[in-house]
Protein backbone atom coordinates (compact mmCIF):
# COMPACT_ATOMS: atom_id res chain seq x y z
CA UNK A 1 0.00 0.00 0.00
CA UNK A 2 0.92 3.31 -0.82
CA UNK A 3 1.63 5.66 2.11
CA UNK A 4 2.73 9.17 2.88
CA UNK A 5 3.66 11.42 5.98
CA UNK A 6 1.42 13.25 8.52
CA UNK A 7 4.02 15.85 7.90
CA UNK A 8 6.85 16.31 5.73
CA UNK A 9 9.53 16.13 8.62
CA UNK A 10 8.57 12.49 9.59
CA UNK A 11 10.73 10.16 6.87
CA UNK A 12 9.02 6.97 6.37
CA UNK A 13 10.39 3.43 5.34
CA UNK A 14 11.88 0.70 7.01
CA UNK A 15 13.26 2.77 10.16
CA UNK A 16 11.20 5.65 10.59
CA UNK A 17 12.36 9.41 11.58
CA UNK A 18 12.17 12.88 12.26
CA UNK A 19 14.34 15.00 9.70
CA UNK A 20 14.97 19.01 11.07
CA UNK A 21 16.08 21.73 8.96
CA UNK A 22 19.42 22.69 10.86
CA UNK A 23 20.30 27.11 10.58
CA UNK A 24 23.70 26.99 9.22
CA UNK A 25 24.84 29.80 11.57
CA UNK A 26 24.29 29.14 15.11
CA UNK A 27 22.64 25.43 14.69
CA UNK A 28 19.08 26.07 16.06
CA UNK A 29 16.71 23.44 14.51
CA UNK A 30 13.27 23.54 13.04
CA UNK A 31 10.42 21.48 11.84
CA UNK A 32 8.79 24.09 9.44
CA UNK A 33 9.48 25.19 6.11
CA UNK A 34 11.77 28.04 7.11
CA UNK A 35 12.21 31.60 5.70
CA UNK A 36 15.12 32.23 8.04
CA UNK A 37 16.13 31.61 11.43
CA UNK A 38 14.92 32.62 13.96
CA UNK A 39 17.42 33.06 16.52
CA UNK A 40 20.04 34.40 13.83
CA UNK A 41 18.76 35.46 10.74
CA UNK A 42 20.79 33.28 8.35
CA UNK A 43 18.92 32.04 5.88
CA UNK A 44 20.90 28.58 5.10
CA UNK A 45 19.77 25.96 6.75
CA UNK A 46 20.87 21.69 6.04
CA UNK A 47 18.88 18.34 7.31
CA UNK A 48 19.86 16.84 10.13
CA UNK A 49 18.32 13.28 11.48
CA UNK A 50 16.46 13.51 15.45
CA UNK A 51 17.57 10.96 17.44
CA UNK A 52 14.62 8.39 17.90
CA UNK A 53 14.66 7.97 21.65
CA UNK A 54 14.32 11.22 24.27
CA UNK A 55 12.77 11.73 27.97
CA UNK A 56 9.35 13.53 28.15
CA UNK A 57 10.31 17.28 28.94
CA UNK A 58 6.20 18.03 30.01
CA UNK A 59 3.22 16.59 28.97
CA UNK A 60 -0.59 17.29 29.47
CA UNK A 61 -3.70 14.72 29.39
CA UNK A 62 -6.11 16.32 26.97
CA UNK A 63 -9.53 15.15 28.31
CA UNK A 64 -11.36 17.92 26.07
CA UNK A 65 -11.02 19.14 22.66
CA UNK A 66 -12.39 20.24 19.54
CA UNK A 67 -15.00 18.19 18.09
CA UNK A 68 -13.63 15.20 16.43
CA UNK A 69 -10.38 14.91 18.49
CA UNK A 70 -10.42 11.53 20.02
CA UNK A 71 -9.84 12.30 23.95
CA UNK A 72 -8.16 11.53 26.39
CA UNK A 73 -4.52 11.81 24.26
CA UNK A 74 -1.07 12.62 25.61
CA UNK A 75 0.34 15.59 24.42
CA UNK A 76 3.88 16.20 25.46
CA UNK A 77 7.63 17.46 24.39
CA UNK A 78 9.45 15.14 23.88
CA UNK A 79 13.82 15.66 24.70
CA UNK A 80 15.45 13.96 21.79
CA UNK A 81 18.89 14.16 22.46
CA UNK A 82 18.91 17.87 22.76
CA UNK A 83 16.00 18.37 20.22
CA UNK A 84 12.89 19.32 21.96
CA UNK A 85 9.68 17.65 19.73
CA UNK A 86 6.36 18.19 19.70
CA UNK A 87 4.27 14.58 19.66
CA UNK A 88 1.69 12.89 21.34
CA UNK A 89 2.85 9.68 23.67
CA UNK A 90 1.09 6.58 22.46
CA UNK A 91 0.69 3.11 23.46
CA UNK A 92 0.55 3.80 26.88
CA UNK A 93 -3.03 4.53 29.46
CA UNK A 94 -3.42 8.25 29.33
CA UNK A 95 -3.17 8.66 33.07
CA UNK A 96 -0.18 10.71 35.08
CA UNK A 97 0.39 6.40 36.83
CA UNK A 98 1.68 5.50 33.30
CA UNK A 99 3.38 8.90 32.08
CA UNK A 100 5.68 10.71 34.05
CA UNK A 101 8.04 13.61 33.66
CA UNK A 102 11.48 12.38 32.63
CA UNK A 103 10.02 9.17 31.42
CA UNK A 104 12.61 7.28 28.69
CA UNK A 105 10.19 7.63 25.05
CA UNK A 106 10.98 6.19 21.70
CA UNK A 107 9.48 6.99 18.01
CA UNK A 108 6.82 5.04 16.38
CA UNK A 109 4.12 5.70 13.71
CA UNK A 110 0.86 5.37 14.30
CA UNK A 111 -2.13 5.05 11.51
CA UNK A 112 -4.17 8.22 9.99
CA UNK A 113 -6.10 6.74 7.88
CA UNK A 114 -6.21 6.02 4.18
CA UNK A 115 -8.09 8.22 1.58
CA UNK A 116 -10.16 7.20 -1.37
CA UNK A 117 -6.98 6.24 -3.58
CA UNK A 118 -5.86 3.87 -1.29
CA UNK A 119 -3.13 6.03 0.40
CA UNK A 120 -2.38 5.29 4.12
CA UNK A 121 -1.22 8.26 6.04
CA UNK A 122 0.86 7.56 8.79
CA UNK A 123 1.76 9.98 12.01
CA UNK A 124 4.43 9.59 14.55
CA UNK A 125 4.34 9.68 17.88
CA UNK A 126 6.72 8.60 20.86
CA UNK A 127 5.76 5.18 23.51
CA UNK A 128 7.47 4.17 26.42
CA UNK A 129 11.06 2.76 25.82
CA UNK A 130 11.25 0.62 29.18
CA UNK B 1 13.13 62.86 28.80
CA UNK B 2 9.51 62.16 27.88
CA UNK B 3 7.46 63.32 30.59
CA UNK B 4 5.44 60.73 32.89
CA UNK B 5 2.38 59.62 32.25
CA UNK B 6 -0.93 58.92 35.00
CA UNK B 7 -3.70 57.49 35.53
CA UNK B 8 -6.60 59.65 35.95
CA UNK B 9 -9.70 57.95 35.36
CA UNK B 10 -10.35 54.00 34.92
CA UNK B 11 -13.41 51.45 35.36
CA UNK B 12 -14.42 48.30 34.71
CA UNK B 13 -17.29 46.86 33.99
CA UNK B 14 -19.06 43.97 36.47
CA UNK B 15 -17.38 40.58 34.55
CA UNK B 16 -19.74 37.99 33.45
CA UNK B 17 -23.28 37.13 31.61
CA UNK B 18 -24.30 40.14 29.91
CA UNK B 19 -27.10 39.07 27.68
CA UNK B 20 -28.49 42.31 26.66
CA UNK B 21 -25.39 44.57 26.16
CA UNK B 22 -23.22 44.34 23.22
CA UNK B 23 -19.76 44.84 22.32
CA UNK B 24 -20.71 48.93 22.03
CA UNK B 25 -22.87 48.54 25.24
CA UNK B 26 -19.99 47.45 27.67
CA UNK B 27 -17.57 49.50 25.84
CA UNK B 28 -19.77 52.69 26.33
CA UNK B 29 -19.92 51.64 30.09
CA UNK B 30 -16.66 51.40 30.75
CA UNK B 31 -15.49 54.82 28.58
CA UNK B 32 -18.08 56.92 30.44
CA UNK B 33 -17.09 55.37 34.15
CA UNK B 34 -13.44 55.88 33.09
CA UNK B 35 -14.02 59.99 32.24
CA UNK B 36 -16.53 60.01 35.13
CA UNK B 37 -13.78 58.96 37.10
CA UNK B 38 -11.26 61.09 35.58
CA UNK B 39 -13.50 64.55 35.81
CA UNK B 40 -13.12 64.73 31.86
CA UNK B 41 -15.06 64.15 28.90
CA UNK B 42 -14.17 62.48 25.42
CA UNK B 43 -13.44 66.64 24.21
CA UNK B 44 -10.65 66.13 26.49
CA UNK B 45 -9.06 63.49 25.07
CA UNK B 46 -6.63 63.61 21.86
CA UNK B 47 -5.87 59.52 21.45
CA UNK B 48 -8.30 56.26 21.70
CA UNK B 49 -6.45 52.89 21.97
CA UNK B 50 -9.36 50.33 20.96
CA UNK B 51 -9.07 46.22 21.40
CA UNK B 52 -11.89 43.73 20.52
CA UNK B 53 -10.38 40.47 19.50
CA UNK B 54 -13.49 38.84 18.40
CA UNK B 55 -15.46 41.95 17.00
CA UNK B 56 -15.27 43.36 13.63
CA UNK B 57 -12.09 45.85 12.44
CA UNK B 58 -13.02 48.96 12.86
CA UNK B 59 -14.06 48.34 16.62
CA UNK B 60 -12.56 51.72 17.93
CA UNK B 61 -14.73 53.87 15.01
CA UNK B 62 -17.92 51.63 15.77
CA UNK B 63 -17.62 53.09 19.66
CA UNK B 64 -16.45 56.54 18.90
CA UNK B 65 -20.24 56.57 17.18
CA UNK B 66 -21.70 55.57 20.13
CA UNK B 67 -19.84 57.68 22.34
CA UNK B 68 -18.41 60.81 20.46
CA UNK B 69 -16.98 61.11 17.15
CA UNK B 70 -14.25 64.05 17.98
CA UNK B 71 -11.87 63.25 15.07
CA UNK B 72 -9.02 61.77 17.12
CA UNK B 73 -6.76 58.98 16.20
CA UNK B 74 -7.89 55.61 16.73
CA UNK B 75 -5.76 52.80 17.04
CA UNK B 76 -7.31 49.57 16.96
CA UNK B 77 -5.45 47.14 18.11
CA UNK B 78 -4.85 43.17 18.80
CA UNK B 79 -1.74 41.14 20.34
CA UNK B 80 -4.08 37.97 22.07
CA UNK B 81 -4.72 38.18 25.65
CA UNK B 82 -2.50 41.34 25.98
CA UNK B 83 -4.56 43.08 23.80
CA UNK B 84 -6.07 45.33 26.28
CA UNK B 85 -2.52 46.73 28.15
CA UNK B 86 -1.28 47.02 24.54
CA UNK B 87 -4.58 49.29 23.63
CA UNK B 88 -3.37 51.13 26.89
CA UNK B 89 0.68 51.55 25.69
CA UNK B 90 -0.71 53.12 22.47
CA UNK B 91 -1.90 55.94 24.64
CA UNK B 92 0.86 56.62 27.04
CA UNK B 93 2.96 56.22 23.87
CA UNK B 94 1.27 59.02 22.17
CA UNK B 95 1.59 61.12 25.75
CA UNK B 96 5.41 60.64 25.97
CA UNK B 97 6.14 61.75 22.39
CA UNK B 98 3.91 64.59 22.88
CA UNK B 99 1.49 64.24 20.55
CA UNK B 100 -1.31 64.84 23.21
CA UNK B 101 -1.29 65.23 27.02
CA UNK B 102 -4.82 62.85 27.38
CA UNK B 103 -5.65 59.48 25.74
CA UNK B 104 -8.18 56.67 26.50
CA UNK B 105 -7.78 53.34 25.95
CA UNK B 106 -10.76 50.37 25.76
CA UNK B 107 -10.42 47.20 25.93
CA UNK B 108 -13.95 44.75 25.05
CA UNK B 109 -14.68 41.26 24.86
CA UNK B 110 -17.99 39.44 24.60
CA UNK B 111 -17.03 35.54 25.52
CA UNK B 112 -19.57 34.28 27.35
CA UNK B 113 -20.46 30.53 26.40
CA UNK B 114 -17.50 30.68 23.83
CA UNK B 115 -15.72 27.68 25.25
CA UNK B 116 -12.31 26.41 23.69
CA UNK B 117 -10.70 29.53 21.60
CA UNK B 118 -8.31 27.74 19.95
CA UNK B 119 -8.12 24.03 18.73
CA UNK B 120 -11.49 24.42 16.94
CA UNK B 121 -9.24 24.20 13.40
CA UNK B 122 -12.00 22.65 10.72
CA UNK B 123 -11.22 18.65 10.86
CA UNK B 124 -12.59 18.40 7.52
CA UNK B 125 -10.36 16.72 5.28
CA UNK B 126 -9.87 16.09 1.51
CA UNK B 127 -10.46 13.17 -0.79
CA UNK B 128 -6.81 12.64 -1.45
CA UNK B 129 -4.13 13.08 1.09
CA UNK B 130 -2.24 16.63 -0.25
CA UNK B 131 0.39 17.88 1.97
CA UNK B 132 -0.17 21.97 2.88
CA UNK B 133 1.28 24.62 5.11
CA UNK B 134 4.81 25.19 6.39
CA UNK B 135 4.87 21.43 7.95
CA UNK B 136 2.82 19.68 4.98
CA UNK B 137 0.52 18.27 6.87
CA UNK B 138 -2.24 15.95 4.98
CA UNK B 139 -4.38 16.21 8.24
CA UNK B 140 -5.17 18.25 11.03
CA UNK B 141 -2.04 18.12 13.45
CA UNK B 142 -4.17 19.44 16.45
CA UNK B 143 -4.75 16.09 19.01
CA UNK B 144 -2.40 14.24 16.20
CA UNK B 145 1.08 15.91 17.13
CA UNK B 146 0.45 17.58 20.63
CA UNK B 147 -2.07 20.14 21.11
CA UNK B 148 -3.65 23.36 20.27
CA UNK B 149 -5.87 23.60 23.36
CA UNK B 150 -5.26 26.02 25.39
CA UNK B 151 -5.26 24.42 28.66
CA UNK B 152 -3.33 21.91 26.91
CA UNK B 153 -0.56 24.22 26.28
CA UNK B 154 -0.77 26.12 29.69
CA UNK B 155 -0.80 22.76 31.52
CA UNK B 156 2.64 21.87 29.44
CA UNK B 157 4.05 24.95 30.81
CA UNK B 158 3.13 24.39 34.26
CA UNK B 159 4.13 20.63 34.27
CA UNK B 160 7.84 21.51 32.27
CA UNK B 161 8.53 24.11 35.72
CA UNK B 162 7.51 20.90 37.98
CA UNK B 163 10.04 18.95 35.40
CA UNK B 164 13.31 21.29 36.19
CA UNK B 165 11.93 21.97 39.75
CA UNK B 166 10.35 19.64 41.19
CA UNK B 167 8.15 19.81 43.66
CA UNK B 168 4.31 20.94 41.53
CA UNK B 169 2.13 18.87 41.60
CA UNK B 170 -1.77 18.63 40.45
CA UNK B 171 -2.43 18.84 44.40
CA UNK B 172 -0.44 22.34 44.17
CA UNK B 173 -1.49 23.45 40.76
CA UNK B 174 -5.04 23.06 42.16
CA UNK B 175 -3.99 24.46 45.62
CA UNK B 176 -3.14 28.30 43.58
CA UNK B 177 -6.93 27.75 42.27
CA UNK B 178 -8.02 27.26 45.39
CA UNK B 179 -6.96 30.74 46.85
CA UNK B 180 -7.62 32.90 43.70
CA UNK B 181 -11.19 31.48 44.30
CA UNK B 182 -10.95 32.24 47.68
CA UNK B 183 -9.87 35.41 47.07
CA UNK B 184 -12.78 36.58 44.16
CA UNK B 185 -15.34 35.93 47.38
CA UNK B 186 -13.99 39.45 48.19
CA UNK B 187 -14.74 41.15 44.65
CA UNK B 188 -18.29 42.15 43.45
CA UNK B 189 -17.48 42.12 39.61
CA UNK B 190 -15.97 38.84 39.55
CA UNK B 191 -17.94 36.63 37.12
CA UNK B 192 -18.05 33.71 39.66
CA UNK B 193 -17.48 34.85 43.77
CA UNK B 194 -17.65 31.15 44.92
CA UNK B 195 -15.31 29.69 47.73
CA UNK B 196 -14.21 26.16 46.29
CA UNK B 197 -12.49 23.82 48.44
CA UNK B 198 -9.31 21.71 46.94
CA UNK B 199 -11.33 18.67 46.72
CA UNK B 200 -14.31 20.28 44.59
CA UNK B 201 -11.19 21.97 42.46
CA UNK B 202 -9.47 18.32 42.59
CA UNK B 203 -13.06 16.25 41.29
CA UNK B 204 -13.84 19.20 38.97
CA UNK B 205 -14.52 18.00 34.98
CA UNK B 206 -10.58 17.42 34.27
CA UNK B 207 -9.84 19.79 31.17
CA UNK B 208 -6.15 19.34 30.34
CA UNK B 209 -4.17 17.43 32.99
CA UNK B 210 -3.48 18.94 36.25
CA UNK B 211 -6.21 21.75 34.68
CA UNK B 212 -9.77 21.06 35.75
CA UNK B 213 -12.66 23.34 34.60
CA UNK B 214 -12.14 26.00 38.08
CA UNK B 215 -8.53 25.53 37.01
CA UNK B 216 -9.02 27.51 33.79
CA UNK B 217 -9.87 31.11 32.90
CA UNK B 218 -13.25 31.81 32.72
CA UNK B 219 -14.77 32.95 29.47
CA UNK B 220 -17.53 35.94 30.01
CA UNK B 221 -18.22 39.44 28.81
CA UNK B 222 -16.68 42.32 30.14
CA UNK B 223 -14.69 45.43 28.93
CA UNK B 224 -12.49 48.35 30.96
CA UNK B 225 -11.13 51.86 30.23
CA UNK B 226 -8.51 53.92 31.53
CA UNK B 227 -7.84 57.87 30.75
CA UNK B 228 -4.57 58.43 31.18
CA UNK B 229 -2.67 62.02 31.06
CA UNK B 230 0.44 63.93 31.15
CA UNK B 231 2.08 64.89 33.93
CA UNK B 232 2.10 69.18 33.16
CA UNK B 233 -1.36 68.42 32.08
CA UNK B 234 -2.34 66.98 35.36
CA UNK B 235 -0.68 69.64 37.61
CA UNK B 236 -3.07 72.17 36.09
CA UNK B 237 -6.31 69.63 37.30
CA UNK B 238 -7.79 70.17 40.78
CA UNK B 239 -6.37 68.71 43.71
CA UNK B 240 -8.80 66.11 43.72
CA UNK B 241 -7.91 64.81 40.32
CA UNK B 242 -4.31 64.88 41.40
CA UNK B 243 -4.94 63.46 44.75
CA UNK B 244 -6.59 60.17 43.24
CA UNK B 245 -4.33 60.30 40.44
CA UNK B 246 -1.82 56.67 39.53
CA UNK B 247 1.63 57.39 38.79
CA UNK B 248 2.36 54.69 35.51
CA UNK B 249 5.92 54.19 37.25
CA UNK B 250 6.46 51.59 34.02
CA UNK B 251 5.12 50.65 31.10
CA UNK B 252 6.63 47.64 29.45
CA UNK B 253 5.51 45.45 26.15
CA UNK B 254 8.25 42.75 25.12
CA UNK B 255 7.34 40.15 22.82
CA UNK B 256 9.67 36.38 22.18
CA UNK B 257 13.12 36.84 22.20
CA UNK B 258 14.03 33.09 20.14
CA UNK B 259 15.06 30.34 22.55
CA UNK B 260 15.37 27.00 22.32
CA UNK B 261 12.00 24.80 21.84
CA UNK B 262 10.29 28.23 21.68
CA UNK B 263 8.39 26.79 18.44
CA UNK B 264 7.71 23.61 20.47
CA UNK B 265 6.23 24.93 23.08
CA UNK B 266 5.21 28.54 23.29
CA UNK B 267 8.29 29.97 26.06
CA UNK B 268 5.70 32.54 28.35
CA UNK B 269 9.07 32.97 30.64
CA UNK B 270 11.54 34.84 28.66
CA UNK B 271 9.73 37.21 27.64
CA UNK B 272 7.81 37.80 30.43
CA UNK B 273 11.28 37.68 32.64
CA UNK B 274 12.89 40.53 30.08
CA UNK B 275 9.93 42.60 30.45
CA UNK B 276 9.63 42.27 34.17
CA UNK B 277 13.03 43.41 34.72
CA UNK B 278 12.49 46.24 32.18
CA UNK B 279 9.66 47.57 34.70
CA UNK B 280 11.67 46.74 37.60
CA UNK B 281 14.65 48.99 36.16
CA UNK B 282 11.82 51.89 34.52
CA UNK B 283 10.34 52.17 37.85
CA UNK B 284 12.96 52.13 40.19
CA UNK B 285 11.84 49.64 42.45
CA UNK B 286 12.55 45.88 43.03
CA UNK B 287 9.85 42.79 43.34
CA UNK B 288 10.29 43.26 47.23
CA UNK B 289 8.55 46.46 47.16
CA UNK B 290 5.48 45.45 45.77
CA UNK B 291 2.48 45.07 48.10
CA UNK B 292 0.35 43.49 45.26
CA UNK B 293 0.64 41.72 42.32
CA UNK B 294 -1.87 41.37 39.32
CA UNK B 295 -0.29 38.53 37.08
CA UNK B 296 -2.12 36.58 34.16
CA UNK B 297 -3.41 33.43 36.10
CA UNK B 298 -5.36 31.95 32.83
CA UNK B 299 -4.58 28.59 34.14
CA UNK B 300 -3.81 27.52 37.62
CA UNK B 301 -0.41 25.77 36.15
CA UNK B 302 0.61 29.60 34.57
CA UNK B 303 0.22 31.32 37.61
CA UNK B 304 3.25 29.30 39.30
CA UNK B 305 5.93 29.89 36.43
CA UNK B 306 5.34 33.77 36.91
CA UNK B 307 5.79 33.86 40.40
CA UNK B 308 9.55 33.22 39.17
CA UNK B 309 9.41 34.95 36.30
CA UNK B 310 8.46 38.06 37.65
CA UNK B 311 10.98 37.68 40.39
CA UNK B 312 8.89 37.49 43.35
CA UNK B 313 11.06 34.25 44.51
CA UNK B 314 14.24 33.18 44.20
CA UNK B 315 14.89 31.37 40.94
CA UNK B 316 13.35 28.03 40.80
CA UNK B 317 11.36 29.00 44.01
CA UNK B 318 8.26 29.17 42.85
CA UNK B 319 6.48 26.20 44.74
CA UNK B 320 8.08 27.18 48.05
CA UNK B 321 7.09 30.59 47.53
CA UNK B 322 3.20 29.14 47.12
CA UNK B 323 3.88 27.38 50.02
CA UNK B 324 4.88 29.75 52.75
CA UNK B 325 1.41 31.38 52.12
CA UNK B 326 3.11 34.56 50.03
CA UNK B 327 1.21 34.69 47.13
CA UNK B 328 -2.37 34.82 49.48
CA UNK B 329 -3.85 38.78 50.35
CA UNK B 330 -2.63 37.98 54.01
CA UNK B 331 0.69 36.88 52.22
CA UNK B 332 3.85 39.18 51.73
CA UNK B 333 3.29 39.45 48.31
CA UNK B 334 -0.58 39.17 47.46
CA UNK B 335 -1.49 37.86 44.06
CA UNK B 336 -4.61 38.15 42.49
CA UNK B 337 -6.85 39.41 45.11
CA UNK B 338 -9.07 40.16 42.04
CA UNK B 339 -9.67 36.33 41.99
CA UNK B 340 -7.84 36.15 38.96
CA UNK B 341 -8.56 35.18 35.70
CA UNK B 342 -9.73 31.49 37.15
CA UNK B 343 -12.73 33.41 38.95
CA UNK B 344 -12.64 36.61 38.01
CA UNK B 345 -12.98 36.14 34.28
CA UNK B 346 -11.06 37.09 30.96
CA UNK B 347 -13.11 38.78 28.25
CA UNK B 348 -9.98 38.84 26.46
CA UNK B 349 -9.20 42.05 25.33
CA UNK B 350 -10.39 43.86 28.57
CA UNK B 351 -8.05 42.18 30.96
CA UNK B 352 -4.70 43.52 30.25
CA UNK B 353 -7.09 46.95 31.45
CA UNK B 354 -8.92 45.54 34.34
CA UNK B 355 -5.73 44.35 36.43
CA UNK B 356 -4.61 48.05 36.45
CA UNK B 357 -8.01 48.77 37.45
CA UNK B 358 -7.87 46.47 40.15
CA UNK B 359 -4.39 47.80 41.42
CA UNK B 360 -5.43 51.37 41.04
CA UNK B 361 -8.11 50.35 43.11
CA UNK B 362 -5.92 49.48 46.26
CA UNK B 363 -3.25 52.25 45.92
CA UNK B 364 -6.01 54.70 45.65
CA UNK B 365 -7.49 53.10 49.12
CA UNK B 366 -10.82 52.46 47.26
CA UNK B 367 -10.88 48.69 46.73
CA UNK B 368 -13.78 48.23 49.68
CA UNK B 369 -13.96 45.14 51.09
CA UNK B 370 -10.70 43.32 49.47
CA UNK B 371 -8.48 46.56 50.02
CA UNK B 372 -4.81 45.43 50.61
CA UNK B 373 -4.05 48.30 53.53
CA UNK B 374 -1.55 50.68 52.94
CA UNK B 375 -0.58 49.39 49.05
CA UNK B 376 1.75 51.97 47.52
CA UNK B 377 3.16 50.04 44.63
CA UNK B 378 1.85 47.48 42.49
CA UNK B 379 2.24 45.24 39.35
CA UNK B 380 -0.07 44.50 36.34
CA UNK B 381 1.26 41.67 33.78
CA UNK B 382 -0.38 39.90 30.82
CA UNK B 383 0.68 37.26 28.83
CA UNK B 384 -0.88 37.13 24.75
CA UNK B 385 -0.02 33.86 23.14
CA UNK B 386 2.08 33.94 20.20
CA UNK B 387 3.48 36.23 22.76
CA UNK B 388 3.04 39.65 23.74
CA UNK B 389 3.83 40.63 27.16
CA UNK B 390 2.59 43.35 28.73
CA UNK B 391 3.95 44.90 32.42
CA UNK B 392 2.95 47.78 34.10
CA UNK B 393 4.28 48.90 37.99
CA UNK B 394 1.65 51.65 39.53
CA UNK B 395 2.47 53.52 42.08
CA UNK B 396 0.64 55.74 44.62
CA UNK B 397 0.35 59.56 44.45
CA UNK B 398 2.73 61.00 46.75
Amino acid sequence: MERIPLVDYLVLGDDPHLVAHECAGCGARYFDRRSACAGCSQRDFRDVEIPREGILRTFTIVSFAAEGVPVPFVAGVVDCGGTSVRANIVHVPPDPEHVTLGMKVRLTTVPVGTDEAGVEAVGYGFEPAD
Amino acid sequence: MAENVWILGIHMTKFGKHKDKDTLDLGAEAVFGALDDAGVTMRDVGVLGAGNLLGSPGYGQQLQKQIGQTGIPVYNVGNACATGATALRVAIMAIKAGETDMGLAVGVEKLSGAGLLTGNASRRQSARWEPSGRQGAVAPLDGRIGTETMPGVFAQIGMEYGHRYGGADFELFARISEKNHAHSTLNPKAAYQKRMSLAEIMNDVMIAYPNTRPMCSANCDGAAAAVVVSESKLRTLSLEQQRRAVKISASVLTSDPWQDACQILPDVNTLTRQAAVTAYEQAGVGPEDLNLVELHDCFATAELVHYDNLGLCEPGGAVDFFKSGAPWRDGRTPVNVSGGLESKGHPVSATGIANIWEIASHLRGEAGQRQIEGARVGLAHVIGLGNACGIHILEKAA
